[in-house]
């Protein structure tokens, strides 16, 4: 095991997958000469050379269009979307091509391409580069949409889509780059579409991912302090959504809190607890309570952002309240 | 040319124009849904085209395709099962008019999104390129998608990255109901192209060895050259943009201007002139074409639905992701 940080983990994988297979390359926003706008693909120009590790325009509809043909042709392409916010306007690519082109056609159409793209909040940039929009990819059938939290899950996880045949969506938290973590040597595959238990506990269950992880994490420890043990499951992947890690510790805790830092109307709360009441009714005990992101695009201003963003208070507010 | 080659592109005109009257009248019986753009008027442009290309050459196109299909070689059966929605349809009877394909015959489709096909046009060429091939991605589309952004974003990257796409706008004159000159601000569509670098040219579409001349020579260049090139071909659809069109746009008298230089009477009236061909030989082909159509329908009606364990086939690859009810 080696303690890396989540951008080590990702250029990692991506690395890795790269020298292991020729069909895989990379394309975006300043991928190559420039070496990824947050370092991720740092020395890949040098290594692997302009055309495995292509620079494009800034035109994103090109970029998950381009990305879409090339996989069509039996590529695995990885593209990178500098922010997710500029997914909009790709938004076409990924949600009426991306994910409905294998369908259409009866399945003579295969896409094993990976959208990477860093979404979140808390870097005061403003409304238009602060998005966690997850929820809307998640919405369309087609699409594989995941969202890791930890260093270890993003490697593993970056393998798979990598390695997978669907397009991948593959959410990166800017916030969570530096954030250190243990993660397996060698060739560990972490399968998408399964939820997972970060933490044990037996008194509530807390159900987030990405960023929101580790904010429910240190609700969590502060909790444990009080002699109240809360159980996190991770999510991981919003589509397909794994439900069977969730219902079995809800069936134990009989308490819920569902954390997300996307808004909280039409959100993976709203889902999440919708499941929850559709699969184990007979076992609420209380309300489930969401925590989610104030509904306001998010301000420049640090305390007016950090106003509008899911903080551990909030978390643990939420908990003493579904107890 | 041989003969035969010539007879075939004869067959193939009038095999996509009846097969679509036929449609347009299954379509009035109510057994066609959705939407259906006929190509009626345009078939000289995807006939001589597809023509001279190399069957590893790709070809993707947007919603008004059913001619496109046949030209790749997809069988009037299997057209018209699709357009009946039928299992045995080329897209399995969940695609549609506007979602024919076949990759087998590398025809991409079949998109319904205007420009949204020319990004993944790149994407195809960009494959060849990596692969290290000179196959040419051919990319067709209408005047009306020059306007919006997708198609400049793919022209830019298709000559920045040097990628051996054939860019062929159909101009038909109209996007849906608006002239082209009353949506884009040059109505000499190639020179679009100029902005980009992209050698042009224009051609008429009306005539099919003009079309089979220009897209060969298209061809040899992007093979040569490894770079894009732009052919802007000058057609009119008779029929409407879609089943429906009440077609206020227009006058009657333009849309029988053009149809008197109907491009398979213009192309029949050369086989008889210059003795290529004999009128009896030409009406042994429509009496052909007429049997093979008939026969489509009648596949197309005595096929089966989509089993409906269809409805939750081929949403992702991977089996493991199951089905979400």
């Amino acid at each position: 095991m080696a303690r890396i940080t989540m951008r080590e983990a990702i250029s990692q994988a991506l690395w890795e997958e790269m020298e292991r297979d020729p069909s895989v390359f990379i394309l975006g926003e300043e991928v190559g000469v420039w070496g990824g706008t947050y370092a991720v693909t740092k020395g890949f120009y040098d290594h692997f050379g302009p055309d495995r590790v292509r620079d494009t325009p800034i035109a994103e509809a090109a970029i998950i269009g381009a990305t879409i043909g090339a996989a069509l042709t039996g590529l695995r392409p990885v593209a990178e979307l500098m922010t997710i916010n500029f997914a909009f306007s790709a938004m076409d690519h990924i949600v009426n091509e991306a994910a409905k082109l294998h369908y259409m056609f009866s399945g003579q159409f295969v896409m094993p391409m990976v959208i990477r793209a860093v979404g979140g909040g808390g870097r005061q940039l403003g409304a238009t580069h602060s998005q966690t929009p997850d929820a809307v990819f998640a919405h369309f059938p087609g699409l594989v949409v995941v969202a890791p939290g930890t260093p270890e899950d993003a490697k593993g996880m970056l393998k798979s889509a990598i390695r997978s045949s669907d397009p991948v969506l593959f959410i990166e938290h800017a916030t969570l780059y530096q954030v250190r973590g243990e993660v397996p040597e060698g060739d560990n595959l972490v399968p998408l579409g399964k939820s997972k238990i970060q933490r044990p506990g037996s008194d509530v269950t807390i159900i987030t991912y990405s960023k929101m992880l580790e904010i429910s994490t240190k609700a969590a420890d502060q909790l444990a302090k009080e002699g109240i043990e809360a159980e996190i499951v991770d999510l991981r992947s919003l589509r397909p959504l794994d439900m069977d890690p969730v219902i079995a510790s809800f069936k134990k805790t009989n308490r819920a809190v569902v954390v997300e830092e996307g808004w909280r109307s039409y959100g993976v709360g709203s889902e999440v607890v919708a499941r929850i009441y559709e699969q184990a009714f007979d076992y609420v005990d209380t309300p489930v309570r969401r925590v989610a992101q104030k509904e306001v695009p998010l301000p420049y201003n640090r305390n007016l952002e950090q106003m509008a963003l899911p903080q551990v208070d909030d978390v643990i507010r939420a908990v003493k309240e579904v107890l | 040319m041989e003969k035969q080659e010539y007879l075939d592109l004869y067959y193939q005109m009038v095999m996509i124009r009846l097969l679509e009257e036929q449609a347009a009248q299954l379509y009035q019986q109510g057994k066609i849904g959705g939407f259906l753009h006929l190509y009626i008027g345009q078939e000289a442009v995807s006939t001589g085209l597809i023509s001279v290309r190399e069957p590893r050459d790709r070809v993707i196109t947007a919603y008004r395709d059913h001619g496109v299909a046949i030209n790749c070689g997809i069988p009037a059966t299997e057209v018209m099962a699709e357009l009946l929605g039928k299992a045995t349809g080329c897209s399995q009877g969940k695609g549609g008019s506007m979602h024919m394909a076949d990759v087998k015959k590398n025809f991409w489709g079949g998109h319904a999104i205007v420009g949204a096909h020319l990004p993944i046009a790149s994407g195809l060429a960009l494959g060849d390129k990596y692969a290290g091939n000179d196959n040419v991605t051919i990319c067709m589309f209408g005047d009306g998608a020059t306007n919006i952004g997708y198609f400049h974003e793919a022209l830019n990257l298709s000559k920045v990255w040097n990628l051996r796409v054939l860019w062929v706008c159909e101009n038909n004159q109209y996007g849906m109901g608006t002239a082209v000159e009353r949506a884009s601000a040059v109505s000499e569509i190639r020179q679009k192209a100029e902005g980009y670098c992209i050698p042009n040219s224009r051609v008429d579409g009306m005539d099919i060895l003009a079309v089979r001349q220009a897209a060969s020579q298209a061809f040899e260049f992007i093979r040569k050259e490894s770079t894009p090139y732009f052919l802007e071909i000058m057609t009119y659809r008779y029929r409407g943009h879609s089943m429906g069109d009440p077609e206020r746009y227009r006058a009657s008298e333009e849309v029988r201007k053009w149809q008197e230089n109907d491009a398979i009477g213009i192309y029949a009236r050369h086989l008889l002139d210059d003795k290529i061909a004999s009128q009896e030989e030409l009406d042994q082909l429509d009496a052909l074409v007429e049997a093979e159509v008939a026969e489509a329908v009648r596949f197309a009606e005595e096929s089966p639905e989509p089993a409906p364990e269809a409805l939750y086939e081929h949403i992702y690859v991977d089996q493991q992701f199951g089905i979400i009810t």
